[in-house]
């Protein structure tokens, strides 16, 4: 494929949502601004461009801080869920045990233990934080990690036997490849779920500068457009996380991506 | 070929074999009585309407499933030795490819499971690539083949190792009429280049004449074999021998073994033979 080929596929992928986006914007204030909508309603976009710009020493330094809380939650979770998911994966009693709990754990809310876990390590800790964003992306992970290590066809593993190969060569050669792309969905959802816990936690205790109680002080003090300004931080770190992890996806599993390509035609 | 090599080494011999499957009460027999002795080069077809137990017996031989009485043994061996000796390849009626592989990774599968090193690995590759026919294709994936292109990876894997035996249960099932007559042909043509023995499931009258030096002719409930048909067509076999009387005649002798059976057996099988359209 020459290079302005793949620049003309990719730049088709991007280019309807970008349009899209910055049509949104321009309605938007545009619209707001003929209307005299309150700025405590929501805010025209360059009001909160401006507030991004005015507050950006005290907004990156969230950034930071609430961005590392998920990012170290995100990975404990994801390496726990995995380790979990293929320690079990091998004992079928242990997976039908698992598999209902995991699932069932992971529609508690769990965030609603987020002021518990002040008590355990402290206001001034990213601790409960990084604890809650652990909790709510352990039980996916481990639950899509036993699937995939597990809904393997039966037949790929007749041909396995038919090999005499030993216990090892099919959890390498057929379980782990069967189980990435369940791994990736898992990672794509606990990804989005990190930034959610991360900031929802700080609603009940943090630095000043997080984003989640700079967000809840913002609003107590009625100033809209920084915290939607915050708001906008953590939607872009959401956002990049997730770029990141389709990226490693793309990376680890190219055959993937073209197969389902080749679907959509 | 067993005229010609009447020596040939006994590669398969089941001797009074039955599977029962299920427990005590809702036990179904799926095998009864099964004597049978393949020798080497030999390509020996297993057919018989649905639920006669033809897959489980090619499973039995290649261990895939064990017996519920009698022996298998497979080069003098028990089946599940041979098994662990590596002394088979199986292609299933699903190509069962590995998507995450490319076409040359796919035939390398055995070959990395038994530790051939990656020069070896490539060699063998390439040479079965070329005996399927398949040179161009190695970087593509399963899913940029045609089911046809797919059905010969397979059994470029299954080679891969040179086994002396080589199980296939129904490969060609799932592809077109015309795609599966030239699979045939391609089939012939390796099996005489490979000297492999073969033991081949089908439903196909047509198919199992036109391949096999032997038809092993199955009824259901339970699966017996009813009729061993020795097919003396001339090798090598090409087009023309699907036009040969004596084809058309084997054709007849097969397809009335199949049915003289079911004038025993309940209504309902020959329904769903004359369904199939093997009737």
């Amino acid at each position: 494929m020459t290079a302005a080929r793949s620049f003309a596929r990719r730049s088709s992928d991007w280019l309807p949502p970008v349009v899209v986006f910055v049509a949104v914007l321009v309605v938007w204030e545009v619209s707001f601004l003929a209307l005299q909508v309150k700025a405590f309603l929501i805010p025209r976009p360059t009001v909160i461009a401006g507030a991004l710009v005015d507050q950006w020493p005290i907004l990156s330094r969230g950034l930071r801080y609430t961005g590392s809380e998920a990012l170290f939650g995100l990975l404990t979770g994801v390496a726990l869920g995995t380790a979990a998911g293929l320690a079990t994966a091998r004992w079928p009693t242990a997976r039908q045990a698992l598999i209902p709990i995991g699932t069932g754990m992971s529609t508690i809310p769990i965030i609603a233990f987020a002021p518990i876990t002040l008590n355990w390590f402290g206001l001034e800790s990213p601790l409960p934080r990084i604890t809650i964003v652990a909790l709510m992306t352990f039980f996916p992970v481990m639950v899509n990690t036993i699937r995939g290590l597990t809904e393997v066809d039966p037949a790929a593993l007749e041909l396995m036997a038919s090999y005499a190969a030993p216990e090892g060569a099919v959890i390498r050669r057929l379980r782990i490849p069967n189980a990435l792309p369940y791994w990736f969905t898992a990672l794509r959802i606990a990804v989005t779920l990190s930034v959610i816990g991360a900031v929802v936690g700080e609603f009940f205790g943090g630095p000043q500068y997080s984003i989640g109680n700079y967000v809840t002080n913002m609003t107590g003090q009625f100033k809209y457009p920084n915290a939607w300004a915050a708001i906008i931080i953590a939607c872009a770190l959401g956002i990049s996380l997730y770029l990141v992890a389709v990226a490693a996806e793309r990376i680890v599993m190219p055959w993937h991506r073209r197969r389902e390509a080749l679907g959509q035609q | 070929m067993a005229d010609q090599d009447p020596a040939g080494a006994l590669v398969v011999e089941a001797t009074g074999v039955g599977k029962t499957f299920g427990d005590a009460e809702t036990s179904v027999t799926a095998l009864q009585d099964i004597d049978l002795s393949i020798r080497s080069g030999e390509f020996v077809s297993l057919i018989g309407p649905s639920g006669c137990g033809k897959s489980t017996l090619l499973r039995l031989i290649g261990d895939l499933t064990s017996p519920s009485g009698g022996s298998i043994k497979v080069n003098g061996k028990p089946a599940q030795r041979a098994r662990l000796d590596r002394d088979y390849g199986m292609v299933f009626q699903a190509p069962v490819l590995m998507d995450w592989r490319t076409v040359a990774k796919n035939i390398e599968l055995p070959l990395e499971i038994m530790g051939y090193a990656a020069a070896e690995r490539a060699k063998r590759s390439a040479e079965l690539t070329k005996l399927v026919e398949l040179e161009g294709f190695e970087g593509r994936h399963p899913w940029q083949l045609s089911g046809g292109m797919q059905q010969r990876v397979a059994i470029a894997r299954a080679l891969a190792f040179d086994p002396k035996l080589l199980l296939m249960d129904e490969p060609f099932g799932a592809l077109d009429e015309m795609t599966r007559e030239r699979m045939n042909l391609e089939l012939m043509r390796i099996w005489s280049r490979t000297k492999t023995t073969i033991v081949f499931v089908t439903h196909s009258i047509p198919e199992a004449v036109f391949l096999s030096t032997r038809v092993v002719v199955m009824s259901a409930r339970p699966g017996r074999i009813s009729k061993i048909v020795d097919i003396d067509l001339p090798q090598p076999r090409n087009v023309d021998t699907r036009e040969t009387e004596r084809y058309f005649e084997l054709v007849t002798e097969v397809r009335e073994a199949l049915r003289s059976r079911e004038r025993e057996a309940a209504a309902p099988d020959v329904d769903r033979i004359r369904a199939e359209g093997l009737a």
